[in-house]
């Protein structure tokens, strides 16, 4: 009687087991970005206008967060200080840094080609330098590790497919791009959980990060009528709706409460 | 001697789930790439969160050889045939825990087989239990059987508790892992302490006085009231320290002492379900000498 009831037990439990990870995930399937429907009249590159603008932030500043280093002397031996969080810089005036602006709708159906320099994504300090970069569509990043340790490169995104590299102290730099349009896909290393970093891919070039004042500038707009969206890591996004005339700067501004 | 051994690759089981929450903890289930080396070597630099992540892998390598000695220990030395086959049972569980854990490293953490992996070290785990607790000598003795024929049906309670306690491991498994939201696990977490206690009281109530069922009823109790409370704690301390840039000391504290009591519920409630299938009887079987005709 004990061991035909320790039998079952035995096979259910190996059943529930199994019924655990039952859950398929879907497949992250990584197929190029689609290409626009048609083709629109492309404006001339003497119409183009700009759209500039200032980040702010209302409210009080949170106090940047120390990061404590510790677990690697490697990185701690680096720091006179504790290094603080980038997660949120509010400079003077209560202006945001790392904001990724871009126009998310309204540009012509048109194919923009990527461009042929790559953006760098620096490991240095057992930071990622710089915290938010924004590429276009294929085009690439050149991942460096300026550290005297190891360092895996991970991103996160959702629609592009996921990757995990280590990359060894001073080795030659990564070069990595993502084919599909995705805002945004953080990266993180998992030897050092306190470094992440975030990319935006679109497949046009109108895109800027705010600088340490907040303020950004996307050029050689084309005219036209557009969403442009700003995203912030804690505090979200942001919509604007902006008119650009033929060779005209346009501003637009954002304001995000903490 | 075989009872001590098993008591100690019991212990080293549970000190790999501990190794385990550390890895997810600290977030650090990736730090090391590549799979079954490390950075491309038997021992790379214990670094940031390569320290938890090649830990968990050596940790869990002396598990693996602890159980293959234990195997052959039992195969050869125990007379009981289902226990011999338990223990080999228990190495092909370690090596298929082995290759699942590498392939959360290889497959960059699917949700589902970083969920079974989580699942099959509570049961590998309260399996090592029960392999101590049928080689002691208090096993060896033989059974004090009791009939039972009150209602809840103990023999009932006795099988649905531990699938009770594994099904809430995996909703456990499933938030930590961020298949799930936290809500099912919390409702599991009521329905399944309301499971341990009912089966843990009747025990107490219809049979006071048989020592092996009360001792596995009252353990089951206190580390399932433990357990509560360190949930709430590792919830509580999760939320605090939620806006920190890196996985907070306090946080990772109350995490893995809720995943290690985790494994202990679940082994306390395998050892009483087989107290209570091994010693209590149907109404019809009740056999002589049993401790009600010697009351």
């Amino acid at each position: 009687m004990f061991k035909k009831s320790l039998i079952a037990l035995m096979t259910v439990a190996i059943l529930l087991v199994a019924a655990c990870g039952g859950a398929k995930e879907e497949a992250k399937k990584e197929a190029p970005a689609a290409a626009p429907a048609a083709s629109a009249p492309a404006a001339s590159d003497a119409d183009a206008g700009s759209i500039t603008g200032k980040i702010s932030f209302a409210g009080a500043a949170p106090a940047p967060k120390n990061i404590s280093m510790d677990a690697t002397p490697a990185c701690s031996r680096q720091h006179s200080t504790p290094p603080k969080s980038e997660e949120v810089i509010v400079g003077a005036g209560g202006t945001l840094k790392n904001v990724f602006v871009y126009i998310k709708a309204g540009l012509p159906a048109k194919e923009w080609p990527a461009p042929s320099e790559a953006v760098v994504l620096d490991q240095n300090s057992c930071i990622y330098k710089p915290h938010v970069i924004g590429v276009m569509v294929n085009q690439e990043i050149e991942i460096r590790n300026s550290d005297p340790t190891n360092h895996n490169v991970h991103p996160l995104p959702k629609v592009n497919r996921e990757w995990n590299e280590s990359q060894a102290p001073k080795s030659d730099p990564k070069r990595k791009s993502f084919p599909r349009e995705e805002v945004m896909i953080a990266i993180k290393c998992n030897v050092h959980p306190w470094m992440r970093s975030y990319v935006g891919v679109v497949n046009h070039p109108f895109h800027a990060v705010s600088g340490d004042d907040g303020s950004f500038t996307i050029k050689g707009v084309p005219p036209g009528e557009y969403t442009v969206e700003a995203w912030h890591e804690k505090f979200g996004v942001q919509e604007s709706k902006v008119t650009v005339a033929p060779k005209e700067s346009k501003s637009a501004d954002f304001s995000f409460k903490g | 001697m075989l009872h001590r051994y098993a008591i100690l690759v019991a212990a080293c089981t549970l000190f790999l789930v501990v190794a385990g929450a550390l890895v997810t903890s600290n977030e650090a289930g990736l730090s090391v790439p590549d799979w079954p080396l490390s950075y491309g070597k038997v021992m790379p630099e214990m670094t940031g969160g390569i320290f938890y992540e090649h830990g968990h892998r050596m940790v869990a390598t002396t598990v693996g050889m602890l159980t293959i000695g234990l195997a052959v220990w039992l195969w050869f030395r125990e007379d009981r045939r289902w226990l011999r086959w338990l223990g080999v049972a228990s190495l092909g569980a370690v090596i298929v825990q082995g290759v699942l854990g590498g392939m959360t490293v290889i497959f960059l953490l699917p949700k589902p087989v970083s969920i079974s992996h989580a699942c099959l070290a509570q049961l590998f785990f309260s399996t090592m239990v029960a392999i101590a607790l049928f080689t002691s000598d208090s096993w060896k003795r033989g059974a004090i059987a009791v009939v039972d024929s009150g209602w809840p049906s103990l023999r009932t309670l006795a099988l649905f508790a531990p699938f009770a306690v594994l099904a809430q491991l995996a909703l456990g498994a499933a938030v930590r892992h961020r298949a799930l939201g936290l809500a099912p696990h919390v409702v599991g977490s009521m329905v399944v302490t309301s499971v341990v206690m009912l089966a843990s009281i009747v025990i107490l109530i219809r049979h006071p006085l048989h020592r092996a069922m009360r001792q596995a009823a009252v353990g089951l109790m206190v580390i399932t009231f433990f357990q509560v409370f360190l949930g709430i704690a590792a919830y509580m301390t999760r939320v605090d320290t939620s806006g920190s840039p890196q996985p907070m000391p306090v946080m990772v504290l109350f995490t893995v002492m809720h995943v290690a009591v985790g494994a202990l519920t679940m082994a306390a409630s395998v050892v009483f379900s087989i107290q209570i299938l091994r010693n209590v009887r149907p109404p019809l079987e009740e056999p002589a000498g049993s401790l009600r005709a010697a009351l």
